[in-house]
């Protein structure tokens, strides 16, 4: 492994400053769980490395006007563990806590689950079923962006090198809101995603859903927003007819590969199953 | 390459060191320090033979960078056993023979004593859930879970020994 200027800074602006300066030779480390594996196997060769954990702003949980800020560097077991996150969000929290083992789950982050852009990412469908935004800096300020705008394709992201996730926003959850993620793997842990879904949605007093995200991985080069899923869903005290109608939008949105984790057709239909399910879940957790 | 100056606690004593910016933790614990009990199985993350504290946290330390380590609590295999005493899970080990070749043991013990501190009584199914990131190829893991829930009963017949560290 070739040896990098390792700098940990105190500040946003100072990280973006030496990330600028370093151009492509540098890389911004969270919590090192997929950085350092890729650096000593050779396909990471950072000449910087600009450790993003003693920036206040990029770690901790906050609560914010009814929603969340998640410091882009929190470590998912810390996301385990606050108790009105875990309430609000259990869906998101339980993907986090899918990433890895006990001991990549104390270093593993949501910023570096999103920003190392796998396909199969466990936080990242949650995070889009969510409706989550990442507050993002770079040299030239700050700009918002949707979580589903980040992946750019395996291994990209729409971020410039110089950019950083600061921040994760939750927004408000309103009455009778629930959200699940799912995934399989061949075992039960400490393996990567064949598929995840996560969904998110609202009920009305009656049991009617109100409002739904539905969001797949493992299935194309990005983690998906069906946006077609979850408008299937909307209207309905998700029936029969209205299941069957997110499936069909998340069939026609798959574009998965086959590997040895699954064939392509498996991994579609997979995907419905695991929406469907999660979509159950949610509701049991909005009622 | 440079290497910087690394000043931190591990097992209780003050440490200082030459690190280089992308030596892992795991290597600077071996070869800076001297302390071999953290292993080396994969260095990706998978086996958790390297497993360690940091400031009360169960991590792999070959996930981490040397540098990351300034001003952290580290604690490693080599402060299990106090003056000389070993720790009930390091007895319960050797009484369940839940060892062969040994290498996977350090990190089972750091992982098992992370859970029990914070889960004094946990359920078999809690364990092997906690652990699924500490590979072993030779017991097949039932004499681990054995080894875990009889130290774990142990303890909380001794509360002395069940004191959390952090």
């Amino acid at each position: 492994m070739r040896s990098a200027e390792y700098f940990a800074p105190a500040s946003v602006s100072e990280a973006v400053a030496l990330l600028a300066q370093a151009g492509e030779a540098g890389r911004p480390l969270a919590g090192g769980t997929d950085l350092i594996v890729q650096m000593r196997g050779g396909r990471a060769k950072p000449a910087v490395i600009v450790d993003l954990k003693h920036i206040p702003e990029l770690i901790g949980i906050r609560e914010e006007a009814g929603g969340f800020l998640i410091g882009a560097a929190t470590s998912a077991a810390e996301l385990g563990e606050h108790e009105a996150l875990s309430r609000a969000w259990p869906g998101v929290v339980e993907a986090a806590n899918l990433i890895g083992s006990t001991q990549v789950q104390g270093r593993a982050s949501l910023g570096g689950n999103l920003c190392n852009a796998s396909p199969a990412a466990d936080s990242v469908p949650a995070m889009v079923a969510a409706g989550a935004t990442c507050i993002i800096e770079g040299p030239r300020g700050r700009r918002d962006l949707p979580v589903e705008a980040v992946q750019a394709g395996p291994g990209k992201t729409n971020l410039a090198p110089d950019e950083i996730i600061v921040a994760f926003r939750l927004p408000p959850r309103p009455a009778r809101s629930g959200d699940a993620y799912l995934r399989l793997i061949p075992r039960t842990e400490m393996d990567i995603a064949v598929v995840g879904a996560g969904v998110n949605l609202t009920l009305d007093t009656e049991g009617t859903c109100i409002a739904a995200r539905v969001s797949v991985g493992a299935v194309a080069p990005t983690t998906l927003l069906v946006e077609g899923a979850g408008a299937a869903l909307v209207g309905s005290k998700l029936n029969e007819e209205a299941l069957a109608g997110m499936e069909s939008a998340i069939a026609a949105a798959c574009r998965p590969i086959s590997d040895k984790r699954g064939t392509a057709d498996y991994r579609t239909r997979t995907a419905c199953v695991l929406a469907r399910r999660a979509t159950l879940i949610a509701r049991e957790r909005a009622e | 390459m440079s290497r910087i100056r690394i000043a931190t606690t591990v097992n209780g004593e003050p440490v200082e060191f030459l690190g280089g910016g992308s030596q892992s933790l795991l290597d600077a614990l071996r070869d800076e320090l001297g302390l071999t009990g953290s292993k080396e199985g994969c260095g990706t993350g998978d086996c958790g033979a390297c497993s360690v504290m940091v400031d009360g946290r169960l991590v792999c330390s070959c996930l981490m960078l040397a540098p990351e380590a300034e001003g952290r609590r580290i604690e490693t295999i080599e402060g299990m056993a106090e003056n000389g005493e070993l720790h009930p899970l390091q007895t319960s080990f050797l009484d369940e023979a839940a060892l062969q070749c040994g290498f996977c043991t350090p990190g089972l013990l750091i992982a098992a004593k992370a859970l029990l501190d914070r889960n004094p009584d946990p359920t078999e199914t809690e364990v092997r859930y906690w652990l699924a990131g500490n590979v072993c190829r030779c017991t097949g893991y039932d004499k681990v879970v054995r080894a875990v829930m009889s130290a774990a009963a142990t303890m909380r017949q001794a509360p002395k020994a069940t004191e959390a560290v952090t």
